[in-house]
């Protein structure tokens, strides 16, 4: 395997870290979202919309910075949609996701084609890497932890914050017990609707953020359907590394590593079809799916609509 | 006032959705309002695309062909609690596979070319989807995710057997499959326009799946696995096999989609055929509340919006993503009926959950 210098091992793993970035910051989105009881599959289309809308602002402000805040807001905004729909007027939680997911593909080609595209602005760049004084400096692990974009940095801070928020903090406990048992918790006092709202605005927040990875950190540029299905390669994660933000972070790191090795193979020549190394993540992805079900237990009362009695 | 003289069947079968579809042109008219061009124009160019132009009708119901049998497939699947976001990829799949059978025979009779070709179009999108089918009864994999991951996996399949070779035509300017056996084509059944066969073939499947899902033992059963797999499994009715079943019926409809698009219209096979049919149907299966009757005036009207969007997008720039917008929209208000209900001042209904069919337990996202 000629392809494999060792030097080349490191950058893999600094490739993968990267890739697993969206994917990560989606799932702990989707943590958050299934621990409260609401089934988000709209992550994919949270992520075009923060990736088109952190885009257009830094465009038009030539300020990246607004334009990753701009991503977050974005998302915010349009997963308070799913929340109304799907707490408050007791849609299906699959029918809503499904609803974002298409709505986004709308907005962002609608816009796009009539402000993008034929803009002549020059583009926005992408987030500036920083290297970490002192830490970047050691051998490989500085390589792949520490010379970075925000987006990744955001995410590994974000792993930690959310597994904190959730498992060590009050409303971590109250957000779990709307997911297990939203009508126990209705009786202890707590307001079930407003958090389960809260909790999809949060992971609106956090998809928003990892739909700013492809548009700001990963190419400076937006095009249509760029986000490319990794909001449900994300749910996958978040399945397999069972609803806990350190699992989602593991089985992410493991779906990009499919991806980076895949790409990695087609720069080496490898004899085999480009076509069947693209395929990787999605068969990884069915793969682990149907090995971690049975395992991985979803709280009790996710994909349910909760009525007040 | 209007739910003083319709029996509330009708509000529900026919004014809700029509209205729900208003609503929807009304939140995209203000979205081509936001993006500066002129909402009244945009919209009679879609309907002079859709209705009006020189042959624009026939090509409308050439559009709904694919949607009839799309809607038809996930109608069939949202009825056993199975949510099909893989229709696409199943397009391609039974595209694919009739191609193949299409273009390898030569000399047999038409009658017996193109059963053997939709025959095939229909195993393969079976199989593709039966797969996703197994994995949920053997593993409790989600469909919702195992379809949209076999969607790219038959996107890339399709790209690599046509574009990289195996499928591949001799000298053509773009990738595409070798011309099917002239046998093998659809008649055109309106001369002058390319209203194909097809159409006959879509309309018919309707009362089929009708009859398959109200009248025949499978298809109780899948009723009954949709509406509630514990009290299914507790008569005695496997519900793994009846989910791998309805899944690879949902699948095996889509994939005659492809098929029949393609010995219709294309007469042979590109990797990008599907262009969004499967994904659209989502739509018109939710827009028929997943009755296969509702299925024809859905995809009527989607055929519609297709033909119509890209001569909007001709004429006013305008980008025919719109139609994305409208879709949306009108699942949000068929969905959610309580908003269009305030809007037309009907009755209230208690505030329901609105759920397609009962889920099995063992299975999230």
């Amino acid at each position: 395997m000629d392809f494999l210098q060792r030097e080349d091992i490191v950058g893999l793993l600094a490739q993968t870290l990267v890739t697993a970035t969206p994917l990560t910051l989606a799932a702990l989105g989707g943590i958050l979202c299934e621990r409260s009881g609401v089934v988000n599959i709209a992550l994919e289309g949270i992520m075009l919309t923060g990736a088109f809308i952190g885009f257009a602002v830094a465009l038009a402000t030539h300020n990246l910075w607004l334009g990753v805040l701009a991503a977050i807001v974005a998302g915010m905004l349009i997963a308070s949609l799913h929340a109304a729909l799907s707490v408050s007027l007791l849609v299906d939680q699959i029918v809503s996701g499904m609803v974002i997911n298409i709505l986004a593909v709308g907005i962002t080609g609608v816009f796009y084609r009539t402000f993008i595209e034929s803009s002549t602005t020059i583009g926005p760049g992408t987030l500036a890497h920083w290297n970490i004084p002192g830490l970047s400096a050691i051998p490989a692990l500085g390589r792949i932890f520490f010379q970075n974009q925000f987006v990744t940095y955001a995410m590994l801070l974000a792993v930690v914050g959310v597994y904190f928020l959730i498992f060590k903090t009050k409303w971590g406990l109250r957000t779990r017990a709307c997911g297990e048992n939203p009508a126990a918790a209705e009786t202890a006092g707590i307001n079930v609707y407003f958090v389960r709202y809260a909790n999809v605005i949060g992971s609106g927040a956090l998809a928003g953020l990892g739909g700013a990875y492809f548009s700001l950190q990963q190419i400076g540029n937006f095009l249509p359907n760029m986000t490319g299905g990794r909001g449900f390669i994300a749910l996958a994660a978040m399945i397999f590394g069972k609803w806990n933000p350190f699992g989602a972070f593991g089985a992410s790191q493991l779906f990009a590593f499919s991806d980076a090795v895949g790409s990695r193979l087609q720069i080496a020549g490898v004899k085999l079809p480009i076509q069947f190394l693209g395929m990787l993540p999605y068969l990884v992805t069915i793969v682990v799916l149907a090995g971690a079900m049975g395992r991985a237990v979803a709280p009790a009362a996710v994909g349910k609509p909760y009525k007040k009695s | 006032m209007i739910s003083r003289r319709l029996p509330p069947w009708a509000v529900n079968a026919v004014v809700v959705p029509l209205a729900s579809v208003l609503c929807g042109f009304v939140v995209a008219g203000v979205v081509i309002s936001v993006t500066g061009s002129d909402p009244f124009q945009a919209l009679t160019a879609l309907f002079q695309g859709a209705f009006t132009n020189n042959a624009a009708f026939a090509e409308t119901l050439v559009s709904s062909i694919p949607y009839i049998f799309l809607g038809l497939g996930l109608a069939l699947g949202f009825k056993a609690g199975l949510f099909n976001i893989g229709a696409e990829g199943q397009f391609y799949i039974g595209g694919l596979a009739g191609v193949f059978v299409a273009y390898s025979i030569h000399g047999l009779p038409g009658l017996i070319e193109i059963p053997l070709a939709i025959l095939a179009g229909m195993l393969g999108g079976f199989v593709w989807s039966g797969l996703a089918g197994a994995l949920k009864a053997r593993f409790g994999a989600h469909e919702v995710i195992t379809t949209i991951m076999l969607n790219y996996v038959a996107f890339l399949l399709a790209n690599y057997l046509i574009d990289g070779g195996l499928m591949l035509a001799k000298n053509v300017s773009t990738p595409r499959t070798p011309e099917i056996d002239a046998n093998a084509q659809l008649p055109i059944i309106i001369p002058g326009t390319r209203l194909h066969f097809g159409l006959i073939l879509a309309v018919l499947a309707v009362p089929a799946v009708w009859f398959l899902i109200e009248r025949t033992t499978i298809g109780f059963q899948l009723r009954s696995v949709g509406f509630n797999p514990t009290a299914a499994r507790a008569n005695g009715m496997s519900v793994g096999r009846t989910l791998v079943l309805s899944m690879g019926i949902s699948g095996a409809l889509a994939g005659t989609a492809g098929i029949v698009q393609i010995l219709g219209l294309s007469h042979h096979m590109t990797d990008t055929v599907a262009a969004g049919y499967g994904f659209d149907a989502i739509a018109v299966a939710l827009l028929a509340r997943s009755n296969p009757w509702g299925v024809l005036p859905a995809a009527f009207l989607f055929g519609a919006l297709r033909n119509g969007a890209s001569f909007m997008q001709l004429e006013t720039q305008v980008s025919a993503d719109l139609v994305s917008i409208v879709q949306a929209m009108v699942i949000i208000f068929v969905a959610a009926p309580v908003i269009v209900r305030w809007l037309l001042r009907l009755r209230a209904q208690p505030l329901q959950e609105l759920q397609l069919a009962e889920r099995d337990e063992a299975t999230v996202v």
